[in-house]
């Protein structure tokens, strides 16, 4: 939610939440009611807008302000399928990636390409690559630009002419959001994965429930999760409508990103951190909104209707409208029933599912390929069902596959593709066929999301394999994982 | 940009929560490198039978008089989901200047900004009685920025808030951009301080570019 400028009016100097120390670093102006002009440090593009951007701030008569600080990567468009190129189902798709590539030539930013083995999915690549760091402002024309929260990022998603602002200026002009904190008590027992928090988060407080607030997740499930887990919650947050989420950096965080390609490296790590350890809110420091929620009561969430807040319990039931809270809310749960083809009353895990798919910037990363493949291991798919893994990125993928990860989600059933956005949002072209629901790690269900008239139900890569596997929704801890991950040495 | 400075007209009633930008314009309508041509892609999976651009006779947006509306009336968090400013490209050149929601998702709210398409926060009571009017297809409103006020179907004023810096950027139709480049001393000055005091912010940025 937004509405007007949210003043600082609870802050106290002396004891800031991580929030207010990386605003208060990168304000170049106060512009007055609660607006400031920030200093971006990292802006990434890709090529749904990335070409758009550029061009807009040539037809303005400008040059990027720093294209040093401008980095690029493909993922939208592009194919998934094996021996992809600039050709694409999606038609169209050629003329976005010339345009983005010839600007972004023009004005010497180098872009990630598409056969690079540092490609992947723009929210997966720039922690993994070290571009988003601790402490930085980062922007990047994607909604879900709030992943890399996860490494101590203040991240957020923007549009098209606001990337050009971004670019030619490396600044934005932006209103203070206030802030939330959302602590995760407890810890999640096994076969409840990130995903399941942050599902029972929106389906707990509803889909504006974040308030367009700046999030910071802390508790001890947040300390304990892994830094992919961590990336699901930031990524998530934007469902949640939060302006983006931020986890401060810990141990994890520092070891995630020393060695990575865009991290400082030698004197230069040892003065970054010793800054970044800087970073985590004070003790007293003042919240404008504060939740919580126990994570050691959490089970394995899947969603039913047409959007993120419409969740269950995967032991419970669909939903009956008429609970809904007010007449606005009950007229989009009783179109979600009948866009979902759901009886109120049904249990979710009798729902039959007739595609599955393991992916997108929210559950694309190895630690989240491993959950499914653990599923997976000796299993198959069920007759009939269509399964697709495609990971996030092509370093994921040659992780994945090091680890012999590919052979078992082959050997399940499941294709295994190229790095990319893929059927997380259908863009014509690609489809998942004569498929009609399909269980999905993505972060969307809306209408028409993946597909025309294709329904979504949103679940974490352990449920989707666990339900690619039955051939209905089905908690993964039915399954119990058929034995160890093998490591295959290359 | 245009300019919004008053907006008279007939508001279309959109009383659902949640409508996302993907269902403001479907990602297959995306498909151009360009900003114009986007109208008839608007609601493009309500407002046509699947594949064609045959109407659904009973979409708000295909009934008179709704298809000459300047305004929508929505509900909660109207253009949540993806960024994609072509949602609200679609709606401008639809003829729609100004949403009114109780919420809004923050990117399509900063999309409209830039767009010269007022987003209207109003209470749930103001904004469902204003849906109410709508519904009565003789109704008209008037959205006057200067003044923040809307003037409903009954002559009643209601006043909104907006930021006053978004404000006089919609009334002028300025050029954020420009506004900002006449900083460029402070940003610049910002810039020369920080490769001191972070250097690794811009060390391997250098690198990559030598």
């Amino acid at each position: 939610m937004t509405t007007t400028s949210t003043e600082r009016t609870g802050s106290r100097p002396n004891a800031r939440t991580i929030i207010e120390k990386i605003w208060d670093q990168h304000v170049v102006v106060d512009l007055g009611h609660g607006s400031a002009l920030l200093h971006l440090d990292r802006i990434f593009m890709h090529e749904k807008t990335g070409g758009r951007m550029l061009r807009g701030v040539r037809d303005g008569g400008r040059q990027p302000a720093r294209p040093e600080l401008v980095f690029g990567t493909f993922d939208h468009v592009i194919d998934t399928q094996p021996g992809r190129d600039d050709t694409t189902l999606f038609p169209g798709g050629a003329e976005f990636i010339s345009l983005y590539r010839d600007e972004a030539r023009r004005v010497h930013v180098p872009l990630i390409e598409i056969d690079d083995p540092r490609q992947g999915i723009v929210h997966v690549v720039s922690p993994e690559l070290g571009i988003a760091l601790p402490g930085t402002t980062f922007v990047c024309g994607d909604s879900h630009t709030s992943t890399v929260g996860a490494v101590g990022a203040l991240a957020w998603g923007i549009g098209v002419t606001q990337g050009e602002h971004a670019i030619a200026t490396q600044t934005l002009r932006q209103r203070w959001p206030g802030t939330m904190r959302v602590r995760f008590d407890g810890r999640p027992g096994p076969g409840v994965s990130a995903k399941d928090l942050a599902l029972t988060l929106i389906g707990r407080y509803g889909a504006t429930g974040g308030r367009g607030r700046a999030i910071e997740l802390t508790g001890p499930a947040i300390e304990a999760l892994d830094m992919a887990g961590r990336m699901t919650l930031c990524n998530m947050a934007v469902e949640f409508d939060a302006w983006t989420a931020i986890i401060a950096p810990d141990d994890k965080t520092m070891a995630f990103l020393e060695g990575t390609e865009y991290a400082p490296a030698g004197a230069a790590w040892d003065q970054a951190v010793a800054s970044w350890r800087r970073l985590p809110s004070d003790d007293d420091a003042h919240f404008d909104d504060e939740l919580t929620l126990d994570a050691g009561a959490v089970v394995p969430q899947v969603t039913w209707g047409t959007s993120p807040e419409h969740v269950v319990a995967i032991d419970g039931v669909v939903p009956d409208p008429s609970r809904a809270r007010d007449a606005a809310a009950r007229a989009a749960a009783e179109r979600a029933l009948a866009y979902s083809a759901l009886t109120p009353g049904t249990a979710v895990e009798t729902v039959p599912v007739d595609a599955a798919f393991i992916g997108s910037c929210t559950n694309s990363r190895l630690d989240d390929l491993r959950a499914a493949a653990a599923i997976l291991r000796g299993r198959r798919v069920a007759e009939g069902v269509l399964a697709i893994c495609v990971p996030g990125s092509t370093g994921v993928k040659h992780a994945a596959e090091a680890e012999g990860l590919d052979e078992v989600f082959r050997e399940a059933g499941f294709e295994w593709r190229e790095s990319g956005c893929s059927l997380c949002v259908y863009i014509q072209g690609d489809s998942f066929g004569t498929a009609q629901r399909v269980i999905s790690t993505t972060n969307r269900n809306f209408e028409n999301r993946q597909g025309a008239g294709v329904r979504s139900h949103l679940a974490s890569p352990a449920t989707v394999a666990a339900s690619a596997v039955t051939g209905h929704i089905t908690d993964p801890r039915r399954l119990a994982p058929a034995g160890p991950i093998r490591v295959v040495t290359p | 940009m245009k300019p919004f400075v008053l907006v008279d007209g007939i508001a279309a009633p959109f009383p659902r929560d949640n409508v996302d930008t993907d269902a403001l314009i479907p990602s297959r309508e995306t498909q151009s490198v360009v900003r114009t041509g986007y109208g008839e892609k608007l609601f493009a999976n309500w407002r046509y039978q699947p594949g064609t651009r045959i109407e659904q006779p009973d979409f708000v947006l295909n009934r008179e008089p709704y298809r000459h509306a300047d305004l929508l009336i929505a509900g909660r968090n109207f253009g949540c989901g993806s960024s994609r400013e072509a949602a609200v490209w679609s709606l401008e050149q639809f003829g729609i200047r100004c949403v009114v929601a109780q919420s809004f998702g923050s990117i399509f709210r900063n999309n409209c900004i830039r767009n010269g398409v007022l987003p209207v926060v109003l209470d749930e009571a103001e904004s469902s009685r204003l849906m109410a009017q709508a519904e009565q297809p003789d109704a008209r409103f008037t959205v006057d920025l200067a003044r923040t006020t809307i003037v409903d179907a009954e002559g009643a004023e209601v006043a909104f808030s907006i930021d006053p810096l978004e404000q006089e950027m919609l009334l002028a139709g300025l050029d954020e951009v420009e506004l900002t480049l006449r900083r460029r001393e402070a940003i610049e000055a910002f810039q020369r301080r920080d490769r001191e005091e972070r250097p690794w912010i811009w060390a391997r940025a250098d690198r990559d570019r030598a």
